[in-house]
């Protein structure tokens, strides 16, 4: 009993001194917190697994070092009662750690009922959050201590939406649903990474997590649902923030990914690869976000590296990034 | 051709260039793939040391200058390192050059059961890696070694290129794994029953079975990719009704097993090592033959735990986290093995057992790791970061290359006639071992944080760890800088060497240094183990 006591304590300690040791990033979840705990075991597991065989080993090479030339060795073929024993220790060890990773995946995995449901939607590289009352968010903004689940998609290729701050990702495929869910413990804002490879930009396709208390977010989503009544140009700021940030810069004279967009329009005798357009006007403008293969401004070809925006944009928002294009001046 | 007078070996027996590329010599063949396989390990390795450079600070930081100017150049140099070091270092590396000189050898055999079928290995493979080299010039490619749809459908870059060289070179690894094969059930010497082969032939014969079986699935799927890219058949675009998903199924049902072809070769060698150096026969000589064949058994069902966050179904996940664990008893028997090898035995520190020592390290480490990430909530956190970056580098360069080093180092009085070095040879190990750790223990606590993989850019918390790992890639660049020198240096200035340089019991040590054409002037006859050391 007092063996248990004492056996069970120490592994306390130890998960927990293994846990401030891992180098994990803050836990923003329960699941967080479960995670982090069997990956201390296992770190504490690692350890004395190495210790044993690479310890085991240097100890030998030393203790058995050859003296000379004529060393007797002795003649061991093999042991199958140690065998067996190194055979089954590790299956019994293994095996307890599958069913320990697989209680805590089918929870991750396990969607809440009334969760609070956003739409995710990933691009070359950006990521779109879409609200039920029609808001869009460049970053994922969701209330603190309530269940939450992202529903994934992607527009063009496969992108992965990687939150490390809650040990969650899932890759968001064309063509199909799948989702996360999460339920911050606390207020704050948290990376979100694309971890699938995605082309030019993937390391450039992060955005924020922002948790909110429950009053603030409700305070948000109605000023963001009100934009429908800001002028077109504000509301195309706000949708460049999201979809054209990761290539453009809209206030710097200086090339991102793409070209900047600052003086753009109106420009005369504007530059691409197939000569020059007289003016940049609307229909430039129009032209170049749905279709970027048909005039690529000078320097980024032969082929754009941007995707076509056709069918991903509303006639609204497209005539709403105009005119907010018109205002870099 | 093939009169060669007594007291000639394989190398002078033959005059001229044309003598080597059209030999029918196992043991030349083998060379053949020496020179190309390092050729290309130098481009990989340049490529390496160039993304490193690139990632020594992100790119806002202040006082830097770029190695690349955008995401895409940087994205193309990760997929030549990646596919390059892959498809044409590590996947040919042991069994076409360490395999091809010393397998027919250690076994008694004259040469592979069929040689011109050998010599045809090699040219698809330079062909292959001929077309490979070409798209570098071409619009390159950038989809890394992957190739994963539809990235791989919609980029630009010289996909379709890429992946007929990758299926040439696949045809090479068929042809050297059925070689292997029939070379093992039908020109055993006599009395070399099974149970009395080098562990490094079981690890080879192993390893052709998967090359046999695994690698025409890669063929196929590399064809459907290119179908895709040309005629739009709509297999894997979900614009056309495709499935993405899907490819990725297909291309780790190849590529799972291949890392078992880079492994258990490596793993082979470390036998014949630890035996050696020991003086000592090796400790569970059956447990480890076997376990060979069950880890490529067991490792055709275990692709999906590459898949875990891919949308496959939690039931899927659960079952490949399951049998994934199973893969892992075969490989912890082998390491015990191993060590208890070395338990009362005689042990010597020359280079190739440093060499040993070295893989035991870090693949103790590269299989804990894997233990980790084969744990489905665990993996959640780290698939696609740093962690696995540095678990499959401990695994294949901490493993495999450490092998092949140790291997070389092993043989080379065999191969060559000559020694070399020793100082020289343990300087190497040394700043390859310390520049390994240095380079990519530092990169599982970045995966820990939560920097992915494939990452032109990071953001500024990540810097420090990166730049450790940046400096550790110089000195394994040293180290082999050093290894290159070590082999010149021998094959020039080496003394003779004996017939049996370290007192090892298998049968290429019987003939002489280097071997004549047919390997032994008398058929030998095999009367005991391959480890008798009594």
């Amino acid at each position: 009993m007092l063996l248990w006591i004492i056996k069970n304590q120490l592994f306390k300690v130890l998960v927990g001194q293994a846990e401030a040791q891992s180098f994990m990033p803050a836990q923003g979840s329960e699941i967080a917190k479960s995670v982090d705990s069997l990956y201390s075991f296992l770190l504490i597991v690692s350890l004395i697994a190495c210790v044993i065989v690479i310890g085991g080993m240097i100890f030998f090479a030393i203790k058995y070092k050859r003296k000379s030339d004529n060393d007797k060795t002795a003649y061991i073929s093999h042991d199958t009662r140690l065998e067996i024993l190194w055979s089954v220790i590790p299956l019994v060890i293994f095996l307890f750690v599958f069913a320990w990773g697989w209680v805590i995946y089918h929870e991750m995995r396990t969607m809440p009922k009334d969760a609070l449901e956003i739409q995710v939607m990933g691009q070359q590289w950006n990521w779109t959050a879409e609200y039920k009352n029609g808001v869009k968010s460049g970053e994922i903004v969701i209330p603190v201590n309530r269940d939450v689940k992202l529903i994934l998609s992607s527009s063009d290729v496969i992108h992965s939406l990687y939150i490390p701050t809650f040990r969650i990702k899932q890759d968001a495929v064309p063509g199909r649903y799948t989702a996360l869910s999460l339920k911050a413990e606390g207020t704050g804002e948290f990376h979100i990474f694309c971890t699938e490879f995605c082309g030019t930009s993937h390391s450039g396709m992060m955005t924020k997590l922002r948790v909110l208390s429950q009053a603030d977010f409700d305070k948000w989503l109605a000023e963001e649902g009100d934009s429908a009544s800001l002028p077109l140009a504000e509301r195309g700021k706000k949708l460049f923030n999201i979809k054209c940030t990761a290539c453009h810069y809209a206030n710097e004279d200086k090339p991102k990914i793409g070209p900047s967009l600052q003086h753009l329009f109106g420009q005369e005798n504007h530059p691409v690869e197939s000569g020059v357009i007289k003016v940049v006007d609307e229909n430039y403008i129009r032209e170049s976000i749905l279709y970027p293969q048909a005039q690529i401004a000078k320097g980024y070809g032969p082929r754009s590296a941007m995707t076509a925006f056709q069918g991903q944009l509303s006639e609204k928002e497209v005539t709403s990034l105009i005119e907010f294009i018109k205002t870099l001046k | 051709m093939g009169h060669s007078a007594h007291g000639d070996n394989y190398i002078t027996a033959e005059k001229g260039l044309m003598s080597w590329f059209t030999t029918l010599d196992h043991k030349r063949i083998g060379i053949l793939y020496f020179v190309s396989v390092m050729s290309f390990f130098l481009i990989g390795g340049i490529a390496a040391l160039l993304l490193r450079a690139e990632l020594f600070s992100y790119n806002a930081a202040p006082n830097v200058g770029e190695i690349f100017k955008n995401g895409d150049v940087y994205n193309q140099v990760l997929t030549y390192h990646g596919a390059i070091m892959v498809f044409m270092v590590i996947i040919p590396g042991i069994p076409a050059i360490l395999g091809n000189f010393f397998l027919p050898l250690q076994i008694g055999a004259k040469d592979v059961a069929f040689p011109k079928l050998n010599l045809l290995s090699w040219y698809c493979l330079m062909a292959g890696a001929a077309l490979a080299v070409t798209t570098m010039f071409t619009t390159r490619i950038d989809t890394g070694w992957t190739f994963y749809t539809p990235y791989s459908i919609r980029t630009q870059t010289a996909v379709s290129m890429m992946v007929v060289a990758a299926f040439i070179m696949g045809m090479s690894s068929i042809l050297t794994g059925l070689n292997f094969i029939v070379t093992v059930h039908k020109l055993r010497a006599p009395g070399m029953t099974m149970h009395r082969m080098p562990l490094f032939v079981w690890a080879l014969y192993s390893t052709a079975i998967i090359q046999v079986l695994a690698t025409p699935v890669l063929a196929i799927t590399l064809l459907l990719l290119a179908a895709e890219r040309t005629f739009g058949v709509g297999i894997f675009d979900p614009k056309l009704g495709g499935d993405p998903v899907l490819f990725q199924h297909f291309f780790w049902f190849y590529s799972h097993p291949a890392v078992y072809i880079m492994i258990l070769p490596a793993m082979g060698i470390v036998s014949e090592l630890i035996s050696t150096f020991s003086r000592k026969v090796i400790f569970g000589y059956t447990a480890i033959a076997y376990s060979s064949l069950g880890i490529a058994a067991v490792s055709f069902f275990v692709w999906g735990h590459h898949m875990y966050v891919s949308g496959q179904s939690e039931l899927a996940g659960t079952v490949f986290s399951f049998l994934t664990m199973l893969v892992g008893v075969p490989t912890a028997i082998k390491m015990f093995n191993w060590i208890a090898t070395m338990y009362k035995g005689s042990i010597q520190f020359a280079s190739p057992m440093l060499y040993a020592m070295g893989f035991i390290f870090l693949f103790a480490i590269g299989g804990v790791t894997g233990i980790i990430l084969a744990t489905l909530a665990l993996d959640v956190h780290f698939h696609d970061t740093y962690f696995v970056v540095a678990h499959f580098h401990y695994v294949m360069v901490g493993g495999t290359l450490m092998a092949i080093m140790g291997g070389f180092y092993y043989w080379f009085p065999k191969m060559f006639g000559k020694m070399y070095n020793e100082f020289a040879a343990q300087l190497s190990f040394v700043f390859i071992f310390i520049g390994f750790n240095v380079t990519f223990f530092p990169q599982f606590i970045l995966g820990s944080m939560g920097m992915p993989r494939r990452y032109f850019d990071y953001i500024p918390a990540y810097q420090p760890l990166n730049r450790i790992s940046t400096v550790g890639s110089w000195l394994i660049a040293i180290g082999f800088l050093i290894a290159l020198y070590t082999i010149i240096d021998g094959l020039i200035n080496g003394k003779k060497a004996p017939n049996n340089p370290w007192g090892a019991k298998t049968l290429e040590w019987q003939t002489t240094s280097p071997p004549p054409v047919l390997n032994f002037d008398h058929e030998p006859v095999v009367t005991a183990g391959p480890y008798e050391y009594k």
